[in-house]
């Protein structure tokens, strides 16, 4: 699709759309969002940016190949599930880290959920983007 | 087989010499057993096995079992022996060796196992192991289909049979024939009776062969000659007669049992007999002689008095004794003649006197010659007959038809291959010599071992005959005494009537088997039968299968829908549903047309010919699922459903620039069907739907989510609270399942093509 | 409430089952996307649907979700197998795709033919 206004406009809505799905992933543990919907938006993004642009340039603009993207994410979620091992909690339970935690205020919140959430979001995204990525340059 | 040895080859190997010595091991080791047992006690000796299903591996030890152990390691002894010759050079002979001494581990298994599904299993065992033995030329069209045949016939008896045994242990609620010797009433007197008879005997009549499940036995001839001697003389098909032996104090004294065995061993012990004089090949003739004494033993265990019991006792010895001596002997003739026909063997006295000596003791004993162990059986058995609760006539005729027919039988396999004329002995380029001491080993001990215990009957009485009525009858005072001589009687009229029609039939046999061969080719043949039988099920199996796979997928699909409808439709005809009043309250506009829109969108994609207008339909579809969501609470499951159906909308959309467009509909007869099962289908799970909301749902799980998701797991969306820490474990594996879909297309994609099409 | 959903799902199911006994691959996507949709209705629906309902989330400063919330577990099961439903139904698209490059065709009876052909070439 050889539209100027369209692959102008694509930079910055896929930029904004990046930020908003992390905003989105990081929110999820207390709000509506979470990996699966943060990675459906990430990659959203950059199907966007294949159609406006071409898949050659959306793979270059997304630097890693979809596929290891999502083993990668798959790998983390595995990593943030097997890391309980070492508390001797059984598998997949989360282990969490308030910094500067005081009272009520639990601080920065760090977690193997949370890892486990982002190991989600990689999936989620490099499987989609792997798909249309493919799908495309079959046209 | 003479092919199947070397005549130099060495004894002295493994495959050789340590069968014969387990076997002697476990022979001495029952022989222990001897005195306590025929004092008329029991052992017995259990492990858990199943103990979560109250399975035990149990073995007990009574008077029958001891009997069929000492016969199973004894001739056992012999017969591996035997072999340790006769197959000696084969390159196969490990493996040979190996089947045997597994067969004869199973075979003990069988009689000793005190629980029904360890004889089961074991039952089964000796069906598999003798497959392989009956099979063992592999490479011959004629051993594979033996092998087979025997195999189904045995194992298909097997089945039935277990089916009784679980019938039993649901009746009497216990496995144990230790503990199901006094339960007989209860299991007599249930519903259950005439099913548990009938697939207990299916088992016992396969493996034993009776009519009409005899022909597999002549047929596994193909084996090796000592597999023969071993597995269908003394062992194999005498685990049905133990089966029948074992369940005569649970199954038996009803008239169905007497008059199931009384027909079914009469006819099979004068038609086998019959069959036995009208073949050339001597094993054959062997073969069918077995079929004679299996019939005879089932035709007296269908009595319960002492006589019969007695005389199946006395008989099934005299039997082993004499018949695996014969096996044996005939395999040392083929070994040094290289033929088994017994038109042409003759005059081989000189040659090989031991062997011929030997085989004429064993023939005696079969032909019931005093005072041979032969004479006291068969005397037993026309007592036995003569007191029959069925019918004197049937029983004591079939008897005497079968006897004189054994003494012919007895004269042409002993007497004429070695007395006769050698005319028609074929000429060989070395000289025919006398077997070799180990496969000599067999026929003489047997054949000596036959006039021992007719000189010395109550030693066999004491070990085995009152044993085992004790274990069948339980109580051994009923058993009668074996006797030489007992007096000028009736027994004694019908024997001496037997010898002189046996006489006459041996001068004859060779016309009427000429006659007996032409008459066969007007019988009916089971073989054939069971041939045609094979390949009615093959082409029944091709039918079915081009029926229900016909690899068109709109018709895979109509059955699975039609069956899922009909199934599950049926169900809530039959059962009713309770779908109480219809909930339609809090009903709003929106509502009405979130759901309106969900479904027109669907009403689109069915009725369009266009594929835009049926991928716009389907976001529609989407889009209003969504809004349900969102109607409902479930903001996240909103979200990600329209996120989803956005990319589904887009990859349709790129996969249309490839794809053709939608094909004109079907005729309309087609797709009326098609509309009916959909329309059902839609109606079934409508009232599924409506049937779960109307009852009362658990709502612990939630509870616990919403009671624990904040203050142990630090999160306030419950949704993703589960998602990632709760049921973590479970997200690990869906995502998985989106990797690898995505690998998967990917790789299919990105696969080389194969042809030019595109 | 319950009445309507449930008939709406029949709808969706009575649809997807009409397009997927259509010889042609692509009305038989059609028709698993409108099936995946009516199933996730109907997990929606067993889990019970609360009329104007909240959603599952603990309010600022609460321990505990306050008042008559959405019920959290089917959800989790729904958003989970919408991906999943999505993973499958690009994994079918691709292959419909793929058959239609080597097959020429997208008439599944034709496919048959189109295979046994090919079979019948190399042999």
């Amino acid at each position: 699709m050889n539209s100027l206004i369209l692959s102008t406009a694509t930079r910055l809505i896929v930029a904004i759309l990046l930020m908003f799905s992390i905003f989105m992933l990081l929110r999820g543990h207390n709000q509506p969002g979470g990996g699966f919907i943060g990675g459906l938006i990430g990659a959203t993004g950059f199907v966007l940016y294949a159609i406006a642009s071409g898949t050659k340039e959306a793979r270059a603009a997304l630097r890693v190949a979809p596929q290891q993207m999502a083993m990668v994410g798959l790998g983390i979620a595995a990593v943030a599930g097997l890391a309980s091992a070492l508390f001797a909690d059984p598998l997949f339970t989360g282990q969490w880290l308030f910094i500067g935690a005081s009272g009520d205020d639990h601080g920065l919140p760090l977690s193997t959920v949370l890892m486990f959430d982002i190991g989600v979001y990689l999936v989620v995204m490099g499987g989609i983007l792997t798909l249309v990525f493919a799908l495309e340059e079959e046209i | 087989m003479a092919q199947n040895s070397d005549q130099s080859a060495s004894f002295w190997t493994a495959a050789s010499i340590v069968p014969p010595l387990i076997a002697a091991g476990l022979f001495a080791f029952f022989l222990s057993f001897l005195h306590p047992i025929s004092a008329g006690e029991s052992v017995r000796h259990a492990w858990e096995w199943i103990p979560s299903m109250g399975v035990e591996l149990s073995f007990f030890i009574d008077g029958l079992s001891l009997t069929f152990a000492l016969l199973i390691s004894g001739i056992g002894v012999l017969v591996m022996l035997f072999s340790g010759k006769y197959m000696a050079g084969n390159p196969q002979h490990g493996r040979f060796s190996m089947y045997l001494v597994s067969f004869m581990l199973a075979m003990l298994g069988l009689v000793l196992s005190d629980n029904l599904l360890g004889l089961f299993v074991f039952w089964e065992l000796t069906t598999i192991t003798s497959f392989l033995l009956i099979g063992f030329n592999h490479d011959s069209k004629l051993s594979q289909r033996s092998a087979m045949q025997a195999l189904l016939v045995t194992g298909t008896g097997g089945l039935a049979m277990l089916a009784g045994f679980l019938l039993i242990g649901s009746v009497s609620g216990t496995m144990e024939l230790s503990e199901l010797r006094g339960m007989g009433d209860i299991l007599r007197d249930s519903p259950m009776y005439l099913p548990i008879l009938l697939l207990v005997l299916a088992g016992a009549f396969t493996k034993s062969a009776q009519f009409p499940f005899h022909f597999w036995l002549p047929n596994a001839m193909a084996a090796p000659t000592p597999v023969s001697a071993y597995l269908h003389s003394a062992t194999m098909v005498k685990g049905g007669v133990y089966l029948l032996a074992r369940m005569h104090p649970n199954l038996s004294g009803t008239d169905v049992w007497l008059w199931t065995l009384v027909v079914f061993g009469a006819f099979t012990t004068v038609f086998a007999s019959v069959l036995a004089l009208k073949q050339n090949d001597l094993k054959q003739t062997l073969a069918y002689t077995t079929l004679m004494a299996l019939g005879a033993l089932v035709l007296f265990l269908a009595a319960p008095g002492g006589y019969a019991i007695t005389a199946m006792a006395t008989f099934l010895v005299v039997h082993s004794l004499y018949k695996a001596a014969l096996f044996l002997m005939i395999g040392c003739v083929d070994h040094s003649t290289g033929t088994r026909d017994a038109r042409r063997l003759g005059g081989l006295i000189r040659r090989m006197p031991i062997t011929g000596v030997a085989g004429g003791l064993a023939a005696l004993s079969m032909a019931g010659m005093y005072p041979f162990i032969g004479f006291i059986g068969k005397e037993l058995l026309y007592k036995a007959g003569l007191e029959s609760p069925a019918s004197v006539l049937i029983v004591t005729g079939a008897i005497f038809l079968a006897s004189a027919l054994m003494f012919a039988v007895a004269g042409v396999v002993a007497l004429k291959p070695f007395w006769g004329s050698a005319a028609h002995m074929p000429q060989l380029d070395r000289p025919i010599r006398e077997a070799p001491i180990p496969m000599l080993a067999g026929p003489v001990i047997l054949g000596v071992a036959g006039l021992f215990f007719g000189l010395n009957s109550h030693a066999l009485q004491h070990a085995v005959t009152d044993p085992i009525v004790g274990a069948v009858l339980g109580d051994m005072e009923k058993a009668k005494d074996l006797h030489l001589w007992a007096g000028v009687n009736m027994a004694l009229y019908l024997s001496l009537a037997t010898f002189a029609t046996g006489l006459v039939l041996y001068l004859f046999h060779k016309t009427l088997r000429e006659r007996l061969i032409a008459a066969g080719e007007r019988l009916m043949s089971f073989d054939a039968k069971w041939d045609s039988l094979l390949v009615a099920i093959n082409a029944g199996a091709v039918k079915v299968t081009a029926l229900i796979q016909p690899g068109i997928l709109s018709r895979y699909l109509l059955v699975v829908f039609s069956t899922i409808t009909l199934a599950i439709g049926g169900t809530i005809l039959a059962r009713g549903l309770d779908i109480g009043t219809p909930v339609l309250d809090g009903i709003t506009y929106v509502h009405l047309i979130v759901f309106g829109l969900t479904v027109s969108g669907a009403f689109v994609a069915v009725i369009t010919n266009s594929r835009i207008a049926a991928i716009a339909g389907l976001g529609v579809t989407g889009i209003g699922v969504a809004l349900v969501f969102i109607q409902f609470g479930a903001p996240d499951v909103a979200i990600t459903q329209i996120l989803v159906e956005m990319l589904v909308v887009v990859l349709f959309s790129v996969a249309a620039l490839k794809l053709p467009t939608l094909p004109q509909r079907l005729p309309f007869h087609n797709r009326g069907l098609h509309a009916i099962v959909a329309i059902g289908l839609g109606a079934v799970v409508t009232g599924v739907v409506i049937g779960i909301t109307s009852v009362p749902l658990n709502m612990n799980l939630t509870e616990y989510f919403e009671k624990y998701s904040y203050p142990i797991a630090h999160g306030k969306n419950i949704v993703n609270v589960i998602l990632v820490d709760f049921r973590a474990f479970d997200t690990f594996g869906e995502i998985s399942v989106v990797a690898v879909a995505a690998i998967s297309a990917y790789a299919l994609l990105k696969q080389r093509k194969s042809g030019g099409t595109s | 409430m319950e009445t309507l959903l449930a008939i709406t799902i029949g709808c969706l199911v009575a649809a997807g089952v009409y397009l997927m006994l259509a010889r042609d691959m692509l009305r038989f996507l059609f028709g698993l996307t409108l099936i995946s949709n009516a199933v996730n209705l109907a997990i929606f629906a067993s889990g019970r649907i609360t009329v104007g309902g909240v959603p599952p989330l603990v309010p600022e400063g609460e321990k505990y979700p306050v008042g008559d919330v959405a019920n959290a577990l089917p959800q989790a099961l729904i958003l989970t197998a919408i991906v999943i439903g999505f993973g499958l139904f690009a994994f079918s698209l691709v292959l419909a795709m793929r058959a239609y490059s080597e097959l020429g065709t997208l008439d599944t009876d034709a496919m048959l033919l189109a295979e046994s052909n090919d079979e019948g070439d190399k042999a």
